[in-house]
């Protein structure tokens, strides 16, 4: 029991001091290297100790902290600290807006610790399965992700010569913000949630900032504000909950549930703040502006953690949205976004932001089904947690690859990529099968989400979910097409993946396979518990014994088929030819010769349809609906509390 | 009970090419007496079917007879596990995966016509994703389950709660169908832009491949018309044979009728369609449950 405690302390606490041990080192080395390795690998073996630990036992544990002054006066201090600092910046850089938001976020949360005001003797930290689920997100995936920064930061720096070296200060946010992920899944009091929330927010907005580029600034300050603003929100349920309910627990909260009415308002307000953390509409713009960064920072901020905290706080309070407005609200907000998303993914072409759009798109799927607050809803809320963390973390990290290998993300260059980098392409078709793709995981879940959108009768969550499953296949299925194209006459370019990212792509591409032959497992083990927590209450599988079969073949039948026929030497012995072109092929694929008997130039782009779904044309209209129902939502809930 | 499993999923796949081939058949001699010409015999898909099997197959690549098999593979997984009584959505989404292969194929030819008929491809998909995952949603509203075997015992025919959904999916066989005016993937008339679209690069046996994946699929889709009528009276039966030839009989005739659209007016029209009619159904549904 103590002996788990501990590691926890460790895994909260040790990433900041190698965010210290980093930030030392300057220059990168082969020592700065090895650091990162050998302290992320002992933060990943701490973070699976204690999630295995939590997960076969089953137990629960809370822990409450005996010395709580110091640890009180250590969070003011830091909260203070990261008021003065976005202070500072907001005003270096002329923006002075984020200085109010900060404000407005923090002092008033001050004055009420402060004056004593705050709730105490209640527990701080809670290690449940949720926890350890999410710790196996954070601890495996995040941690390879830092692994991966390590050796892309040295090859980014020498492409792009502009950019001042900073990969240090870099690579020590990564882990800063590692450490506030383990924090806030660990805590249970809210104060510390906030706490870290805040953490978060500032670091992903230094990240985002990195280059300094005009660009990159205002992006990050818009990420800053509309994080901020969530942060605001948060602020308000949590002395809300302190001063008029006397609950200082997330725990508490959801125990109280039947007790009081009035409950629903601070978790309207954390509801909201998940919504800007988790980048819906209409705070997706920040998730958008975040690609500036260098490539590691967005497969953090887009799997493993910032994100994810938004639906890790939606699924906490999930049981309390049950059959509530804020619930609908709230399914369709995601509902909205997992549809609008996805068409504005059709409409791009900058492999970066179809990852984005999808992203949020995804993300809106998973606010969607844990807005419904249903058993069957968190079930497939938790299982899209942990297969996009895994399929987007690897996607991001091979776009990164393939840009530093051809100079270029856009997905206009990838045509032929499977001639040109095999190694990259195989390992993002498996990418990009898993994200959307029968029967690897993301599929199954969305599956499992559209099963429960039925049975709670959500008639328009139903449709947004078909019809943004189509534009999700379009938008996925010609960049698989794009990727797949074979061009005669055309050569294999330098793979100059250093071996360090190769460490963290292959655990993720593994991971992505073996997770579809384990998610029964996983539901068994992972997903029911914390249906038992949270609902005291188990559900029948929600994708049966045959089906699970059936799957297993389909999988199986996938990696048979290439198997099979080299084996069976299928097409060896046919006659190769050009492909038509209604004219002469040239012989490269690239020119035909015309009837005239010229050469000329032959290009196959892939549809945008950018006049329809256009950014353009959509995006401002989806900002505009979108708000208005979160303003809906916040005016009658939180308005009709008082 | 395993048993009576495979031996559906056996017979599905030993008759399906017959059936499938047949109905092909049919559906060119209706055509030509419709256009006031003689047509073909009824057997003629088969003998193109052998006459492309016996000839010398020629590739741009080496994968694209990978995806090819892996489409007619699927193709047949999926009729398989629907005529054994699988999950429909299960069904639905192995459908999509098979055409993905199919569509892959076109793509790595890197063929501008291949290509421009993988993209309308894709786009034909999109348009008629929603209302395949529709129809098994529908029938679970109807009676309960996902699973067509249990589908297949209900006391009233599914076309009595679920008929907005009935022609909604009859909208998007016309697509299924490869029929105009929504043929825009493969384009069969004569004079068209697009050569043959997905299959301009295939030749000889791929070809046949594909030829004989699609005579899966259309009795894979004949059956899912057929679920909307069948009860776990026998008679039924006879009601869901007469439907599906009188929804085949109007493919055709569509195909006929109507001169090819634009791919924006497609995708417009079957969204509207599916929205009007499968969602309202939906709607009133829920009210009612």
């Amino acid at each position: 029991m103590a002996n788990i405690i501990n590691v926890v302390y460790f895994l909260i606490l040790f990433p900041f001091i190698m965010a210290i041990i980093i930030g030392l080192l300057k220059k990168a080395s082969p020592l700065r290297s090895a650091v990162i390795i050998i302290g992320g690998f002992t933060i990943m073996a701490a973070a699976i100790y204690v999630a295995v630990n939590v997960l076969l036992s089953g137990k629960i544990h809370i822990v409450y902290l005996e010395n709580i002054e110091l640890y009180n006066h250590i969070v003011v201090a830091l909260e203070v600290f990261l008021m003065v600092l976005v202070c500072f910046l907001s005003i270096k850089y002329k923006k002075f807006y984020a200085i109010i938001f900060s404000l407005v976020g923090t002092i008033p949360v001050l004055w009420m610790d402060l004056t004593g005001r705050a709730v105490e003797y209640s527990n701080h930290l809670r290690i449940d399965t949720f926890t350890a689920v999410m710790y196996l997100i954070v601890g495996v995936v995040g941690i390879l992700i830092c692994i991966y920064a390590s050796g892309y930061m040295k090859d980014y720096h020498h492409h792009h010569t502009d950019v001042q070296d900073r990969s240090n200060y870099f690579l020590a946010l990564m882990f800063v913000f590692l450490g506030a992920m383990f924090g806030l899944i660990s805590s249970d009091n809210l104060g510390f949630i906030y706490f870290f929330w805040e953490i978060t927010s500032v670091c992903s907005f230094l990240m985002i900032g990195y280059t300094r580029t005009q660009e990159a600034v205002d992006n990050s300050f818009r990420a800053l504000w509309m994080n901020l603003l969530g942060g605001c929100g948060f602020a308000a349920g949590l002395m809300y909950c302190n001063m008029n309910l006397e609950i200082a627990n997330l725990s508490d909260l959801t125990g109280i549930a039947a007790t009081s009415k009035f409950v629903i308002v601070p978790v309207t307000l954390f509801a909201f703040a998940a919504l800007t953390k988790s980048a819906q509409f209409p705070f997706s713009k920040w998730l958008l502006g975040a690609m500036v960064a260098p490539t590691p920072s967005s497969a953090l901020l887009h799997s493993a953690t910032m994100v994810k905290i938004g639906v890790y706080m939606l699924i906490r309070v999930s049981p309390l949205l049950y059959n509530t407005l804020t619930g609908i609200m709230i399914t369709v907000i995601g509902g909205f976004t997992f549809f609008a998303a996805s068409l504005l993914a059709i409409t791009v072409s900058d492999g970066k932001k179809v990852l984005a759009y999808s992203t949020i798109s995804n993300l809106g799927l998973i606010t969607a089904c844990a807005g419904t607050g249903t058993t069957e809803g968190v079930w497939a809320a938790v299982m899209l947690v942990l297969f996009h963390a895994v399929s987007k973390s690897l996607l991001f990290q091979t776009v990164g690859d393939i840009e530093n290998c051809m100079h270029s993300r856009d997905i206009e260059d990838m045509h032929g990529l499977i001639i040109k980098l095999p190694r990259l392409a195989f390992i993002m078709m498996i990418g990009i099968c898993g994200m959307f793709m029968a029967p690897f995981g993301m599929l199954v879940s969305k599956w499992a989400a559209l099963k429960a959108f039925v049975d709670s009768g959500s008639v328009w969550l139903v449709i947004f979910l078909v019809f943004g499953s189509g534009s999700t296949l379009f938008y996925w299925a010609k960049w698989l097409g794009k990727i797949c194209t074979v061009i005669h006459q055309s050569f294999e370019l330098e793979d100059i993946t250093p071996r360090s990212e190769m460490v963290s792509i292959f655990p993720l591409t593994s991971m992505i396979v073996i997770m579809c032959f384990a998610f029964p497992w996983m539901s068994s083990h992972m997903i029911q518990p914390i249906l038992d927590e949270a609902f005291n209450t188990n559900i029948p599988d929600v994708i049966g014994g045959s089906d699970v079969i059936i799957m297993m073949i389909m999988v199986a039948m996938i990696f048979m088929i290439p198997i099979g026929s080299r084996i069976l030497a299928i097409g060896k012995n046919s006659k190769m030819t050009m492909s038509y072109v209604a004219g002469v092929n040239a012989g490269d694929d690239r020119h035909y010769i015309d009837s005239f008997g010229k050469e000329r130039a032959l290009y196959m782009s892939n549809w945008y349809m950018d006049e329809i779904f256009g950014e353009k044309k959509l995006l401002l209209p989806c900002i505009i609906v979108s708000a208005v129902l979160v303003a809906v939502m916040l005016i009658i809930v939180v308005g009709g509390a008082f | 009970m395993t048993v009576s499993i495979i031996i559906k999923a056996l017979l599905y796949v030993l008759l399906a090419p017959f059936v499938g081939g047949l109905l092909s058949g049919i559906d060119r001699v209706f055509s030509a007496r419709m256009q006031g010409r003689q047509g073909p015999p009824v057997f003629q898909p088969f003998y193109d079917v052998f006459k492309l099997m016996n000839k010398q197959t020629t590739v741009v690549n080496g994968i694209q007879v990978l995806f090819v098999t892996a489409y007619l593979i699927f193709t047949i997984f999926t009729g398989a596990l629907f005529f054994a009584g699988g999950d429909m959505l299960l069904v639905f989404f192995a459908l999509s995966m098979s055409e993905v292969m199919m569509v892959l194929a076109a793509f790595s030819t890197n063929g501008p016509y291949s290509i421009m008929g993988a993209q309308r491809e894709l786009l034909q998909m999109m348009c008629y994703e929603p209302m395949t995952l529709l129809v098994a949603i529908g029938f679970y509203y109807a009676n309960g389950s996902f699973m067509v075997n249990d589908l297949i015992h209900a006391s009233v025919p599914a076309i009595v709660q679920i008929p907005g959904f009935f022609i909604g999916f009859v909208f998007i066989l016309i697509i299924k169908l490869r029929k105009s005016p929504f043929d825009l993937s493969t384009s069969h008339h004569m004079h068209q832009e697009m050569v043959k679209g997905l299959t301009t690069d295939l030749s000889g046996g791929n070809l046949a491949r594909v030829e004989i994946a699609e005579w899966y699929d259309t009795v894979l889709m004949m059956g899912i018309v057929g679920m909307f009528f069948i009860t776990n009276n026998p008679i039924s039966i006879l009601w869901a044979v007469i439907a599906c030839s009188v929804v085949f009989f109007l493919e055709t005739l569509i195909d006929n009728l109507f001169p090819r659209v634009k791919y924006i007016t497609m995708l417009k029209v079957t969204w509207a369609v599916i929205l009007v009619f499968a969602g309202t159904n939906l709607l009133i549904l829920n009210v009612l449950k």
